[in-house]
C-alpha cells in the first residue's frame, strides 16, 4: 500500500470541514495528554512508537478500515516508520509531515467579512495553537493585529492581495506565543504599536497603543480605533473595526475570559479584568461582532471556521460575563487557575526584545496548547 | 565522565532512530550492565525514559552537556524479578542506617551511584567488589545498599564469605531512600 503524505494544510482541511479522520498519534502519552490536533469528529488512538518497534500487529485490530488514517508524531521521523508498517500489512495510511511541529505552525487565513468601500477583514487561525491573528485591508493599505510569529504568512498574504502593511498593533505583551509583530513592522517599514504599559521593559523602538488612538487603513474609511482594556494584562487594548468588529485580544473569548496572573500580577489586574468586561465593554454596542485572540477549544469555531460572536450573545451566554458578585469574579479568575503557559516566562522577553532565541528554541517554547483563559 | 559497558553513539540521528539503535544495543548488553547512549535528538530524554519504563530497563538518567545528551540505561532482564527473595539474613532498614557510624557500601553501578546516592556512601559496584574488597575495614559496620536489595544481598554474602562479621543488608534500598541525595554529575 502507498503511503500518503499530509500537510498541516490538509489537516486542517478536515477540522474546519469537520471531517472524520482516525488519529494514530505515536508520540508520548505525556505530550498527547497534554496536546493534540482537535477535530469535532476525530477519533484518536494513542501508542508510543517505541512500542511498536517490534512490529503493529497488535494495534491493527484498533485501527480502523473504513476512515482515512493519519500517523501523527512530534517530528514526522517516527510516524513515517510506523506507517511503513501500517502500509506493508496492507492499510492505507498517511503521516503528517512536519508531524506535531508543523501543525503548531500552520496559519489558515479565513475572511470573516467585508468592510466598507471594498475593505476585508481576516482571520488567520493558527488551529494548532489556538491563536488568532488579524489583517485588515482596505484601499491598497493593511494593518495587522496580534500577529504570530510565522512572519511571512502575513507579508506573503499582503503582497498577494498587493496591499502594503502600514500598521501593526499588538493588543497587549504576549505570554503564550512569540509576537511577530516587530519583524513584520521592520520588514515593511510598518508602525509597530503597543500598549505603553505593557512596554515598560521593552528593549527597542515601538509607537505608544493609545486610548482613542484612531487610524484610517487606505484612502477610505475605514477606522481601527483603539479602546484601552485593562486585565489581563495593565496594558490590554481592544480595537473597534469599521464600527462593526471588537478586537479584544486576550481580555474576551467565545466562551471564556482572561486569565490576570500571566506577569504575576493577579490581585492587581483583576479589578480592572472586572472593570472592562462588566463596564467599559458594556457600553459598547450589543452588535459588535467579537473577534478574540484565542480559542480554546474546536467548539468554538464557526461553521466557516472562523472564531467569532455578536457581542450580546456572549453577554448573554459567556459565563464570565454573568457572575454577578464581585467577590466570586474575584476568586473565579485567581485560584484554581488552569497551568500557565509552557515557558510564559520566557516567551514575555522574547516578546521585549531581551532575548533572541533561535527558530528551534522558539518552537520549543511554544510547543503545547495556549493557556490564556478562565472559564 | 560517567562509567558505563557500551557506549552508543547516536548524534545526530532524529527520532525514531536513537531508540531503534538503544533498542538493538541493549540485546548486546548483559543483564545489569550499563549503557551510554549519545544523542542530540532532544525528544531521546522523554522517549527514552518511557521506552526504559515500558520494556521493564532501568532508566538512570541524563546528562547535557554543550547541547550533546548522555543517556543511562541499566539492562534489566525482564524474566528476573527484583523480588528476588533475599538470603543474607542480617539486614536492617532504610531509616536505621541515618546516623549511624561505620560505611554505607553502595554496590550499584557507577552511573547509578553519579545520578545519586546517599552523602558520604562509598561506591564499589558489585563486579568489582571482590578485587577491591580490600580497601573496607573488617573492624567497622558495614551497611550494604544498592537499588531494590537483591545485589546488595549477594554482596554482603560474598563479603561475610571472605570473613568480613559486621556486614547488613539494607532494605528496601535506593528505590525508597527518603533522604537527600548526592550526584556526581
Amino acid at each position: 500500500m502507498a503511503i500518503n503524505t499530509w500537510t498541516a494544510a490538509d489537516v486542517a482541511r478536515k477540522v474546519i470541514d469537520n471531517e472524520e479522520l482516525f488519529i494514530l498519534d505515536v508520540r508520548n502519552a505525556d505530550a498527547f495528554e497534554d496536546w493534540k490536533i482537535d477535530g469535532h469528529k476525530f477519533e484518536y488512538l494513542n501508542i508510543p512508537y517505541f512500542e511498536l518497534l517490534d512490529g503493529v500487529e497488535e494495534i491493527l485490530p484498533k485501527i480502523p478500515t473504513n476512515k482515512e488514517v493519519l500517523v501523527v508524531c512530534a517530528k514526522e521521523g517516527s510516524s513515517i516508520m510506523v506507517a511503513e508498517m501500517l502500509s506493508e500489512e496492507g492499510r492505507e495510511v498517511a503521516y503528517l509531515a512536519g508531524g506535531m511541529k508543523s501543525w503548531s505552525m500552520y496559519l489558515e487565513p479565513i475572511k470573516v467579512g467585508d468592510l466598507e468601500s471594498g475593505g476585508e477583514l481576516y482571520q488567520f487561525v493558527r488551529l494548532g495553537k489556538g491563536c488568532l491573528s488579524y489583517m485588515v485591508i482596505s484601499g491598497g493599505e493593511a494593518a495587522v493585529i496580534d500577529a504570530v510569529r510565522f512572519t511571512e504568512v502575513f507579508t506573503n498574504f499582503a503582497k498577494e492581495k498587493g496591499v502594503e502593511i502600514k500598521h501593526v498593533f499588538d493588543t497587549h505583551l504576549h505570554a503564550d506565543h512569540i509576537s511577530g509583530g516587530r519583524t513584520i513592522a521592520e520588514a515593511t517599514g510598518a508602525t509597530y504599536y503597543l500598549p505603553e504599559k505593557d512596554a515598560e521593559e521593552l528593549v527597542f523602538d515601538y509607537t505608544k497603543l493609545e486610548d482613542g488612538l484612531t487610524v484610517q487603513i487606505g484612502a477610505s474609511k475605514i477606522d481601527v480605533g483603539a479602546l484601552y482594556s485593562p486585565g489581563h494584562t495593565i496594558g490590554s487594548t481592544s480595537f473597534v473595526v469599521d464600527a462593526k468588529y471588537l478586537l479584544t485580544g486576550d481580555i474576551l473569548f467565545i466562551d471564556s475570559i482572561g486569565r490576570p496572573d500571566l506577569a504575576g500580577l493577579a490581585e492587581d489586574w483583576v479589578g480592572d479584568l472586572r472593570e472592562t468586561l462588566y463596564n467599559r465593554y458594556r457600553q459598547l454596542a450589543e452588535d459588535l461582532i467579537v473577534l478574540p485572540a484565542h480559542f480554546m477549544i474546536i467548539d468554538e469555531l464557526n461553521v466557516d471556521g472562523t472564531v467569532s460572536k455578536r457581542l450580546g450573545d456572549l453577554f448573554a451566554n459567556n459565563h464570565g460575563l454573568n457572575v454577578e458578585d464581585e467577590a466570586v469574579f474575584r476568586s473565579m479568575v485567581t485560584d484554581n487557575l488552569p497551568p500557565q503557559p509552557n515557558a510564559y516566562q520566557q516567551i514575555r522577553q522574547v516578546n521585549m526584545g531581551k532575548i533572541t532565541p533561535d527558530n528551534d528554541e522558539q518552537t520549543e517554547m511554544e510547543i503545547g496548547p495556549n493557556r490564556c483563559a478562565v472559564r | 565522565m560517567i562509567k558505563a559497558d557500551v557506549q552508543l553513539d547516536a548524534k545526530g540521528l532524529a527520532c525514531p532512530m536513537p531508540i531503534v539503535k538503544t533498542k538493538k544495543a541493549m540485546n548486546g548488553l548483559e543483564d545489569g550492565q550499563v549503557l551510554e547512549v549519545i544523542a542530540t535528538d532532544k525528544g531521546s530524554k522523554a522517549d527514552l525514559a518511557a521506552w526504559a519504563k515500558t520494556v521493564g530497563h532501568q532508566y538512570i538518567g541524563t546528562q547535557e552537556e554543550n547541547d550533546v545528551l548522555y543517556h543511562y540505561i541499566r539492562k534489566c532482564d525482564p524474566g528476573k524479578s527484583d523480588a528476588v527473595e533475599n538470603q543474607f539474613e542480617r539486614t536492617i532498614s532504610n531509616e536505621e542506617i541515618v546516623g549511624r557510624t561505620g560505611i554505607i557500601l553502595d554496590v550499584r553501578e557507577a552511573a547509578e551511584f553519579a545520578f545519586g546516592h546517599i552523602e558520604g556512601a562509598k561506591s564499589m559496584p558489585m563486579g568489582e567488589l571482590e578485587a577491591r574488597m580490600k580497601e573496607l575495614d573488617m573492624d567497622q559496620e558495614i551497611y550494604v545498599i544498592c537499588r531494590t536489595g537483591t545485589r546488595s544481598d549477594m554482596a554482603a554474602q560474598q563479603l561475610a564469605d571472605a570473613g568480613f562479621t559486621k556486614v547488613y543488608n539494607v532494605l528496601p534500598g535506593m528505590t525508597a531512600w527518603n533522604g537527600e541525595l548526592t550526584k556526581n554529575i
